[in-house]
């Protein structure tokens, strides 16, 4: 059937919904793109037209202790979040793919389950038992939080990899006379890189914009880029809170952009296998 | 021989396989003793603290004895006013009767400056008895309330807290709802059921759309519009929330845009409402609904369409009766993804929402962070815990735990 032939309804209809997902994709972009030419300003008012372009408030957020300490921390914390997160779960993805380990599937569901709890909910009874064990307004506390979150997404995508990997490699890696760890590094680690690489940058990003557990756990002397912005929020907003928000944005687009790289040579290496 | 080398041979073999098992458990063990300290224990003390009651038998530790002994009727007998009256004196030095007198309060208010003015004034020894010394300082001790009242909080549990996170209270006929003006949480679970609610419908009403657009488009357009809904999903929460209080706020992008093209006079009130929490809610949780909904178009064989054309269904029929059900599952897992993740939402509504459009995660965070009653927000937690789990499982039903993808 041509497109011709198609009667009229089924053309309006099509278009109809065309028209809605356009607007539809609209209202999802739009927002934050607009906040990005504010930021330049020459002005204080967030609104356009813009009265000149200017680098003032990038400048005032540089030289802000308040927010360059909050990115410090923030940084800090997501670095520590993203190798705790990352080793904890690489090495369970691998014990999970051994298909001897008895009741997987309810280790794999208790493992992912700090996902589905509302953080709300998880952060009222890590207020309970940090608190007892000293770990609340402390830097630690918060990293160890941040890794419960991350780490299902590490355990994930380093699963989602190693399900195509063959365990007669390793027995041919050792036959060969490589011992474990040789056997390990040369034959699984560059197998299960993508997923290890993706898992890192989603556990970097979840602490990176995690706002809830800082709030309950973490004390003044903690404050994180995303503590900050909320704080501040709550008063006013400022044009270097959208600098900061702008920032922010830059870091978390160029980590969609790294996965989307790694998930489309996963894909491709997949494909050449075939 | 032959047998025995055969026995030999299973025994090496179940003890290699023994240890194979033992180090893949190794590997797993490190992750799970973590999430034991760090997700387990908190959720575990969670559910606990929200039916302990610790206070009354830490402070007046014999009084709590004698009053779980006490049958109810009458007044407690003069033993009774002896063990409270001297340990509420002896009480009065230390922690124990400041929280105490908390714990009390949320039975009645004004029970809180009842207790800290009795153990502040007790001085042993009574000369006149313990009884009228205490009903000296204060009547009410005469009277049966305050006694009952302490009788409830003498049991090492309770239920106050998970009936007061329903509005409902535990007095002598049994269960009962509380007074309408005192009833603040059903108000707030309905709103929060009913925002979630709002969110979802919006998102499925938008997200059908988008789905079905990229669905039908060639896959290098596809990918293209994909990155457009990807693009928002990886913007901070906090960003996006910015954004819409620039665009919305008395003198934002939208007001002034309105007001410069002469359309209103005065800048419309559009922050701190809850519309703007609606229209938030949905641009932050409107990509989970794209992503199941495309992931299950693209899974039906264009095929069926063409096949219920050829055989003389009109184009709305066939969407209607052959496509439209195959994405049920879709639908359905979206629509259950975001509602879910909807009734825990606390910082969006904190920021763009009115006094009025607070959920349950606001309560929770106030009765943690803001007045440290702990019975309270454990209570209120585990409401919310309860209901995600309920509704998880209908998602893992429909979607399979396999379901939870990402990007």
């Amino acid at each position: 059937m041509t497109r011709a032939a198609e009667p009229l309804s089924a053309r309006l209809a099509r278009r109809v919904n065309t028209g809605i997902a356009i607007l539809t994709l609209v209202f999802l972009a739009a927002p934050v793109l607009a906040i990005v030419p504010l930021s330049f300003s020459a002005g204080s008012f967030l609104t356009y037209p813009l009265p000149g372009l200017s680098l003032r408030w990038y400048a005032d957020f540089l030289s802000s202790p308040l927010w360059t300490h909050a990115l410090g921390t923030s940084l800090l914390l997501g670095a520590g979040t993203t190798l705790a997160a990352t080793a904890l779960g690489t090495l369970a993805a691998l014990g999970l793919a051994n298909s001897r380990l008895r009741l997987r599937g309810a280790l794999m569901a208790l493992i992912v389950s700090p996902m589905i709890v509302p953080v709300v909910v998880l952060a009222v009874g890590m207020t309970f038992v940090f608190s007892a064990a000293g770990l609340t307004n402390s830097l630690l506390g918060l990293l160890v939080a941040h890794t419960t979150l991350a780490v299902p997404f590490v355990v994930i995508t380093v699963t989602a990899t190693l399900s195509g990997f063959d365990p007669v490699l390793l027995r041919a890696a050792s036959s060969l006379g490589a011992p474990p760890l040789a056997a390990f590094r040369r034959v699984v680690l560059p197998l299960i890189a993508p997923g290890l690489l993706s898992g890192a940058v989603f556990a970097f990003a979840t602490s990176f914009d995690e706002v809830v557990l800082a709030l309950f756990l973490s004390g003044p002397a903690q404050m994180t880029l995303p503590k900050q912005m909320f704080l501040s929020l709550r008063e006013t907003i400022s044009p270097t809170l959208l600098a900061a928000a702008v920032l922010m944005t830059l870091v978390s687009t160029s980590l969609l952009l790294a996965i989307e790289l790694l998930r489309r040579r996963t894909a491709r290496l997949r494909g050449s296998e075939r | 021989m032959a047998a025995d080398e055969t026995a030999a041979l299973r025994r090496r073999l179940m003890r290699a396989e023994r240890r194979a098992r033992l180090r893949a458990f190794a590997l797993v063990a490190p992750l799970l003793a973590f999430l034991a300290f760090t997700f387990a224990v908190p959720l575990a003390s969670m559910l606990w603290r929200a039916v302990a009651d610790p206070e009354l038998g830490t402070a007046l530790p014999r009084t709590a004895a004698l009053l779980r002994a006490w049958n109810g009727s009458g007044l407690p007998d003069e033993a009774v006013f002896a063990a409270a009256a001297e340990e509420l004196a002896h009480a009065a030095q230390d922690k124990a009767a400041g929280l105490l007198a908390k714990r009390l309060n949320y039975e009645e208010p004004g029970y809180r400056t009842l207790i800290l003015k009795t153990a502040n004034r007790l001085s042993p020894p009574f000369a006149q008895g313990a009884r009228a010394a205490m009903e000296a300082i204060d009547p009410r001790w005469g009277e049966r309330p305050i006694w009952l009242a302490m009788r409830r909080a003498a049991a090492p549990l309770t239920g106050f807290y998970l009936l007061a996170a329903l509005d409902l209270q535990q007095g002598e006929g049994g269960v009962t709802a509380v007074p309408a003006e005192r009833a603040i949480f059903r108000i707030v679970l309905w709103r929060t059921l009913g925002i979630a609610a709002a969110t979802t419908a919006a998102c499925l009403a938008l997200g059908f759309p988008v789905a079905l657009l990229l669905a039908r488009a060639p896959p290098r357009r596809a990918g293209l519009l994909m990155l457009l809904v990807l693009l928002p999903f990886w913007t901070p929460l906090l960003v996006r929330i910015a954004a819409w209080i620039v665009l919305l706020q008395e003198h934002g992008v939208i007001n002034d845009t309105l007001t410069g093209l002469g359309l209103t006079r005065q800048p419309l009130p559009l922050l701190y409402s809850r519309s703007a929490v609606l229209i938030a809610m949905t641009h932050v949780l409107l990509p989970y609904m794209i992503l199941p909904l495309y992931s299950v178009m693209r899974s039906i064989p264009p095929v069926y369409l063409r096949a219920a054309a050829s055989l003389g269904a009109p184009p709305f029929a066939a969407f209607r009766r052959v496509f439209l059900p195959q994405c049920l599952p879709g639908i359905g897992a979206g629509s259950l993804l975001v509602f879910i993740l909807a009734i825990g939402y606390y910082i969006t509504p904190a920021l763009v929402g009115g006094a009025a459009d607070q959920m349950i995660s606001s309560q929770i965070a106030f009765y943690t962070i803001g007045t440290a009653n702990w019975g309270m927000a454990a209570a209120l937690s585990a409401v919310l815990l309860a209901a995600t789990l309920i509704l998880y499982a209908a998602y893992a039903r429909m979607a399979g735990t396999g379901g939870l993808r990402l990007g």
